[in-house]
């Protein structure tokens, strides 16, 4: 009994393998993972709906290699646990490459089972630094700036455009603007800039005196806010009621017209940064326009990112001229390629060339890039 | 020196902020034992209601700032005493007579009902406050010690903590909250409306978290539906703090804790500013459970 049992097992998996190989040389399979359902959703369905309109150009002009592109879409509703089996999932079915995954946690625990079959990642949106800076996954690469960029702009930009010497960081003791408080000490220091006072505050506080006279006390030349625009209007308000006149620099939830709006007058001269502007790229906007057409409404989160993932990854396996993954991966090192994002390519680690924050300044009630 | 002299306004000012909020407090909790958590929520409908009238008279007039703060301020006081009157009748006047936990469920409840309800009814977003208050001439930004906005607070406090006292000493009115206060049942044998009086409790208490909605609308620059909410946790530990049913107590333990909170921030660390609030708080309450001014109530067996 035992016997036949185990011989219809490997006839079984015998078939399978050739259904598959049968397949292979037809299309090719690119899988597209992230959260499709639940409270995350709405990440993640924006780069199905990119790598769709992306895949379909290619394919009515020919496809790629000569071979029709076949997207192999998986849920991993953003959950670490899920993600491992969607990637186990999507290596069966023989994908080459993949678009995704969307959360930095659930990439972290797919990102193993890629690396051993050799298929490179391309995310859109995960953004946490150890996935590239790590080293752990030579397959991994993005299209958005990881968290530690924003941090070294702002740097860069209090010690070489403001040319600061000592500063000032606050934060509102949460994870996003702890975060960039802290990645931005760090940078600080490496372009030789002394942070004298480093300080939490308390969101949603009524009241911000004790902490500016401390600052105003202290020889700091500028402010770095981690934090949201509700306290960094606050701030801003309260600094210029106690005369303290001295650059105030923040961060990408600053950058929001509620901040200009809200903080009036104070906003005037305020420094944040955000995500380079594309609206005025071609290609961002022919992909707005694609999307508007097909769906009737605005490209979510993500989007534009996804797309440029896309486009990168096809563009590497037509480069390559293969459908191996190390050679797509090389490919997408070497190659600068047109994007929605700019003209980008890939760094040693996988972080996007091209890709990643610019300051701004209030000026006359709106946000400028400098 | 000067370092001291700024943390020490920085202080007055947070505590009279903290102060203007725990007056309403620690006054209904005086005459009849209840935490009202909905208070908070009273002060952010003041600041709203101050925001919406006087937005539309600073458009279609041109009054002069000081009329149009005391018309909008006039106006918040009235919404403000008027939700809080209503909530007593809806949420505890069916009450009164269960056990004081069930009361403070339903002012939970309240709160979350006024906070949602502005939710919905205005806007989840932040909104500007432009100020009211036209800057004093004799304090020049920068180099006074005090803005005009914190000094017009500090004295606010003060003038409102002066009228509630005599308000509650030497009225008729006052002698009756004193009288309710003391005991319900024996009040009402001696012919006094204990609903009246509590109604009027309850109209003035949120009368005075309206004004210090306007008030500290005006310093902070912006409000929105959730501003009640941290803003009446403080109000309510200054509160406890100064001994909960004591006004003046309130205004103490007020400025203990702004002055806690900014001694801490000033030499310390601000990260730790809550800490140290807490820290004070529960050395105060453990060698003088009822609060710095607190009456001790003994238990009878």
């Amino acid at each position: 009994m035992k016997k036949i049992f185990t011989v219809l097992v490997l006839l079984l998996a015998a078939a399978t393998l050739f259904a598959n190989g049968g397949g292979e040389s037809d299309v090719i399979k690119i899988a597209v993972v992230g959260p499709h359902t639940g409270d995350l959703a709405s990440y993640g369905i924006p780069t199905v709906k990119a790598a769709e309109l992306v895949v379909a150009d290619w394919n009515a002009k020919g496809g790629v290699l000569g071979r029709q592109i076949e997207l192999v879409i998986e849920d991993d509703v953003c959950k670490p646990e899920v993600a491992a089996n969607s990637a186990a999932k999507v290596v069966g079915e023989g994908v080459v490459a993949v678009i995704g995954h969307i959360c930095s946690g659930a990439t972290k625990s797919a990102m193993g089972i890629y690396n051993e079959a050799n298929i490179p990642a391309i995310s859109p949106s995960a953004t946490n630094p150890p996935l590239t800076q790590s080293g752990d996954y030579p397959n991994f690469f993005r299209t958005i700036a990881s968290d530690d960029a924003q941090a070294a702009t702002d740097a860069e930009f209090v010690a070489k455009t403001l040319g600061l010497k000592k500063v000032a960081v606050l934060h509102d003791k949460q994870d996003y603007g702890k975060g960039f408080a802290d990645f931005t000490v760090e940078a600080l220091k490496g372009l030789g800039v002394e942070t004298v006072l480093y300080e939490g505050i308390t969101a949603g506080a009524v009241d911000y005196s004790a902490v500016l006279t401390k600052i105003a006390n202290s020889d700091a030349e500028g402010i770095v806010f981690g934090g949201y625009h509700p306290e960094a209007s606050k701030l801003v308000q309260q600094m210029s009621q106690m005369g303290l006149d001295i650059p105030f620099v923040s961060d990408d939830g600053v950058k929001d017209n509620t901040f200009i709006q809200v903080a009036g007058e104070y906003a005037e001269g305020v420094y944040a940064s955000g995500p380079m502007d594309t609206s005025a790229n071609p290609m961002s906007q022919k992909a707005t326009a694609d999307h508007k057409a097909k769906y009737g409404e605005d490209p979510g989160a993500f989007f534009i990112n996804a797309y440029a993932a896309t486009i990168a990854l096809l563009n590497a396996i037509e480069k390559a001229d293969s459908t191996d993954g190390l050679e797509i991966m090389k490919a997408l090192r070497s190659n600068y390629v047109d994007t929605p994002l700019g003209s980008i390519s890939f760094d040693e680690k996988g972080d996007a060339i091209g890709v990643g924050f610019a300051v701004y300044q209030v000026q006359n009630g709106a946000y400028v890039e400098l | 020196m000067k370092y001291f002299l700024q943390l020490v306004l920085a202080g007055l000012t947070k505590g009279s902020i903290y102060a203007l909020i725990a007056l309403g407090y620690t006054m209904v909790y005086g005459i009849i034992k209840l935490i009202n958590f909905a208070h908070g929520e009273i002060y952010m409908i003041g600041a709203f209601t101050a925001l919406i009238i006087g937005g539309a008279l600073q458009i279609t007039t041109g009054l002069p700032p000081l009329t149009i703060l005391a018309i909008s301020m006039a106006a918040a006081i009235f919404f403000s005493s008027g939700y809080g009157v209503t909530m007593e009748k809806i949420a505890y006047k069916p009450l009164r007579n269960a056990p004081r936990l069930t009361a403070l469920i339903s002012a939970i409840g309240m709160s979350l009902i006024l906070q949602n309800y502005v939710l919905l009814a205005q806007t989840s977003d932040f909104l500007p406050f432009r100020s009211m208050i036209p800057n004093f001439p004799f304090l020049t930004p920068g180099k006074s010690l005090v803005t005009t906005t914190q000094l017009v607070i500090l004295i606010t406090t003060v003038v409102v903590m002066v009228l509630l006292t005599l308000l509650i000493k030497f009225t008729r009115i006052g002698k009756a909250m004193r009288a309710t206060s003391q005991d319900k049942t024996m009040a009402q044998l001696v012919g006094i409306d204990i609903n009246k009086v509590i109604t009027f409790t309850f109209a003035v208490g949120s009368g005075t978290a309206a004004i210090g909605g306007v008030l500290i609308a005006n310093h902070t620059g912006q409000i929105n539906f959730y501003i009640g909410f941290l803003a009446g946790i403080k109000a309510f530990v200054a509160a406890v703090l100064g001994g909960i049913g004591s006004i003046p107590g309130a205004v103490l333990g007020s400025l203990v804790l702004g002055m806690t909170e900014s001694f801490g921030a000033g030499y310390i660390s601000s990260a730790y500013e809550d800490v140290f609030a807490f820290i004070i708080l529960i050395l105060i309450l453990f060698f003088k459970p009822s609060g710095l001014l607190g009456r001790n109530e003994i238990e009878k067996v």
